[in-house]
């Protein structure tokens, strides 16, 4: 290889029980001790539990926001159904398969790739070990292939296995360690260059948004288990036994919502955790909170759709709900972080623009952001802090919760405060809070709920810009898809034609003029999403936000984005 | 935001007055809900705490329009969820007191299921159901506690459907609590609401409150229903058989429980940076916590 190599794609699998995906972790931990960054996507077969399942990782000494296009060396513990995830394991003649004999010939569909074949004697080396097991020869193998360094590698085994105790540690040591030498004595490697040690984070997306609810104060949680949402709520009921605050587990996505609009109108700051179809049931809810203005964050980890889906695979196709579902006309903020670690900065300051602007916030993570575990640079910057406004301007009957001011948002006091009781209602309202059929008042405050997003400045975090300024090729993207994106941008601009990456983190109200000053002198401009028809693309044009002839690149999951897939769509376009 | 975590007041000198406001009702002239807002005013008058510590939280229907005839805080919110609201706001809340009140169909049918969870869940509320055995709002339909036969547009001849007890279910939910009162006995009715908000947990009142514009017969409530026949009982299987054997028309509390109330918050640090520090990995001078490895559903480091 003439370049040296800056990362290394790996895929431990197995058969249920196996642990195929504690080696993935282990391998994603000794990269961190090493000093590199990483990414792991878990794979598994449709049972609840047991069955095929698989860890696909890239380690490297750059951070790692997207999976990669095809894997370098792909080890099967054993083979059982792994055929299964053949077309998500993309192999090619370069790749290598370190496999057991004893487990049979390698399936066809993983054969094909002509990807060369390693043969070790897996079962026979672990069992060379006392309580040595074949996942931790695998976890050798794999740190043998990436040259991971020894004393990384043993730390991860006792960070990871160090609560089983001694014997544990002990054992898995070994099996490591001779997975290691067997692997060695094949003369194989595709060694990193040595990793910059520093101090990083591990985490999923989905406890990157618990983190950043914590920072933004949540300290009310009401929701239903959904996949792939659940781990935000799982992660935070835990979290809260120290940190303090509240997780209820409602009876239902319609509960879970509710409780969240009593819980805010009570003061609390408050978030409520789902995927696409539990947002379908909230949507009532939500248009009661933007109605009687309550704050609110509500995560929707988005995944396939419609109706069930494929609830474990990442799609975009929330976007329409998000933006508009709901009866009658009721304007909202949507906001999307751009990458894992972008996930507490922006969960954080949806927690803020709630409380800020009296109103619900929605957070649209994804699957591929919120189950991907992930090596980052520690982030810098935390938001500055938003509260909501609670003094009122006048008290007793002078007291009006809803009164028209130029921003929009009117003092909101909480139950407890003297002389300033209010209902809030679903009902058309005057600014007292009264029911009112009144066609002046409706507008009045149908406009005044508008004008609260209009005239906020949302100032930088809007989105980002990523490549040279003045390439004439813009992608823009949001979620999960803008990893990918950058990579296919990076390649674009290495191989001539200089590409930026508009990645977008405020959906709704639309940043107009930023996003005409992020497009300005783009030629060509394409919007790249990961759903069936085009939601952003359609919503963009709906706002006039996208310039002249931009055109839509927009795929359904379940499959990931690969650069690779981007690259091809825009070089293929060029060409016709 | 200050979440306050006691009553700032002790119980002070309050009449029926301090409770009424200036909204005028859109009830019917003669609807029994007149009959309940009289008797939850004076109730609260009763209980001493002053209009701004109370929240009355409401669903929709006719009687659901009861939160802006108070002067407390209120919460209007969308058909059949004012039970959740009510817990999560009691939740983040615990110093206010949380009166929820609504009707049959907005309590027994859209919002059945919050019903049966709210009771078994047992956050210390209050459920005052005026149950006119018909949706009135939209002009007669029958409900889940109608007749079987009772004729209607949306019902020719009746649904043919055996209407519910909400006693019975109530009690089989878990309710610390459960009576039932006729609207139009204010005083005792007004008492009962008094020992329904003060007996911890979930306390369920369901009122007898007589639709006159779609239900007329229900104006011989005022006879038929059979007053002080009921005796409390803190026996669960007792009260459940008092309530199925009996003629759906006794007023009186028939259960007081003593099940603990839904478990508190737990009081922390409310510091995210100790919470962040689990996912530090690599560098130096780290350690890493004996304890994290195996914690949080098996995370890996």
């Amino acid at each position: 290889m003439s370049e040296a190599r800056k990362s290394v794609a790996i895929v431990i699998a197995g058969s249920g029980g196996t642990g195929a995906i504690t080696a993935g972790s282990a391998i994603l931990a000794a990269a961190a001790r090493d000093g590199h960054y990483g990414l792991m996507t878990k794979l598994s077969g449709a049972q609840v539990r047991g069955g095929e399942a698989a860890a696909l990782l890239e380690v490297g000494v750059d951070p790692i926001e997207s999976q990669p296009d095809r894997f370098d060396c792909l080890i099967a513990l054993d083979w059982q159904d792994v055929h299964r995830f053949a077309p998500e394991i993309p192999l090619d003649a370069s790749s290598l398969i370190v496999c057991d004999p004893k487990n049979g010939a390698v399936p066809e569909a993983i054969a094909r790739s002509g990807a060369r074949i390693i043969e070790l004697p897996i079962a026979e080396i672990a069992s060379s070990v006392e309580g040595g097991r074949i996942n931790m020869v695998g976890f050798g193998i794999a740190a043998e292939l990436a040259g991971l360094e020894a004393g990384a590698v043993d730390e991860a085994i006792r960070a990871m296995i160090g609560g089983k105790g001694e014997r544990a540690v002990t054992a898995s040591l070994g099996a490591s360690a001779a997975g290691r030498a067997a692997f060695a004595a094949t003369g194989t490697s595709m060694k990193l260059p040595a990793g910059r040690k520093a101090e990083r984070w591990m985490l999923s997306g989905n406890e990157a948004v618990g983190l950043g609810a914590l920072r933004g104060g949540i300290t009310f949680v009401a929701a239903y288990p959904i996949t792939p949402a659940t781990e935000i709520t799982e992660w935070l009921a835990v979290q809260m036994q120290e940190f303090g605050g509240r997780v209820v587990l409602a009876e239902d996505e319609i509960a879970a919502v509710n409780m969240c609009c009593g819980s805010s109108f009570g003061g609390a700051p408050t978030m409520t955790i789902t995927s696409g179809p539990g947002l379908a049931l909230k949507v009532e809810t939500i248009g009661l909170a933007i109605a009687a203005e309550i704050p609110m964050v509500i995560v929707d980890v988005m995944r396939v759709g419609p109706s069930t889906g494929i609830p474990t695979k990442s799609d975009q196709g929330d976007l329409d709900i998000a933006l508009h579902g709901t009866p009658g006309d009721a304007p909202r903020v949507v906001v999307a972080p751009i990458s894992i670690a972008d996930c507490p900065a922006t969960t954080e300051r949806a927690v803020h623009l709630a409380e800020a602007l009296q109103t619900p916030v929605m957070l649209l993570s994804d699957q591929s952001i919120g189950q991907t575990q992930t090596i980052i640079d520690i982030p810098a910057d935390r938001p500055a802090p938003l509260t909501r406004s609670t003094v009122p301007f006048a008290t007793g009957p002078d007291f009006r919760r809803y009164v028209l001011t130029d921003s929009g948002v009117s003092p909101m006091p909480a139950p407890g405060t003297p002389d300033c009781q209010w209902v809030a209602d679903g009902l058309s309202h005057a600014e007292s809070g009264h029911p009112s059929n009144s066609a002046a008042n409706h507008v009045a405050q149908i406009e005044k709920r508008k004008r609260k997003l209009e005239t906020f400045d949302f100032g930088d975090t809007w989105g980002e810009v990523h490549g040279p300024a003045d390439a004439p090729l813009a992608l823009l993207a949001f979620g999960s898809s803008v990893g990918p994106a950058k990579v296919a941008a990076e390649r674009l601009t290495a191989a001539g034609t200089p590409t930026r990456v508009v990645a977008l983190r405020l959906l709704s109200p639309v940043p107009k003029a930023k996003l005409a000053a992020a497009l300005a002198g783009a030629k060509r401009t394409v919007v790249v999403e990961q759903n069936h028809s085009g939601q952003l693309y359609r919503h963009l044009r709906g706002e006039r936000a996208l310039p002249h002839g931009a055109e839509s690149f927009a795929r359904p999951g379940p499959a990931p984005f690969r650069a690779a897939e981007i690259v091809a769509h825009i070089s293929q376009e060029v060409a016709a | 935001m200050t979440i306050h975590e006691q009553p700032h007041a002790c119980p002070q000198q309050l009449t029926l007055k301090d409770f009424k406001s200036s909204v005028e009702p859109i009830w019917c002239s003669g609807c029994g809900d007149f009959g309940v807002l009289q008797a939850l005013q004076r109730a609260l008058a009763e209980l001493g705490r002053p209009p701004h510590e109370v929240v009355v939280v409401s669903g929709i229907g006719c009687s659901s329009r009861l939160p802006a005839y108070t002067t407390a805080y209120g919460f209007h919110g969308v058909h059949g969820r004012a039970l959740p609201v009510a817990t999560g706001l009691k939740l983040a809340r615990p110093d206010l007191e949380v009166i929820t009140v609504g009707g049959d169909g907005d309590g027994y049918s859209i919002g059945g299921n919050h019903f049966l969870h709210a009771a078994r869940r047992n956050v210390d509320l209050t459920y005052i159901v005026m149950d006119n055995r018909v949706y009135g709002m939209t002009k007669g339909q029958p409900s889940p506690t109608t007749e079987a036969d009772w004729d209607s547009d949306a019902a020719p001849g009746g649904t043919g459907v055996k209407p519910f007890s909400p006693l019975a279910i109530a009690l089989a939910a878990g309710a610390n609590f459960v009576a039932r009162g006729f609207a139009l006995d204010v005083k005792p009715l007004a008492a009962m609401i008094v020992e329904a908000v003060r007996h911890p947990g979930f306390s369920f009142l369901e009122i007898l409150s007589p639709c006159i514009t779609f239900r007329p017969e229900e104006m011989e409530w005022k006879k038929s229903v059979e007053r002080g026949a009921i005796q409390p009982t803190s026996d669960r299987a007792q009260a459940t058989a008092t309530v199925l054997s009996d003629t759906e028309m006794a007023t009186g509390i028939f259960f007081k429980g003593d099940r603990g109330t839904y478990r508190e918050a737990p009081r922390g640090h409310g510091d995210p940076e100790k919470i962040a520090a689990q996912f530090r990995v690599g560098g130096t001078a780290h350690m890493v916590p004996e304890d994290s490895a195996c914690c949080g559903g098996g995370r890996a480091l």
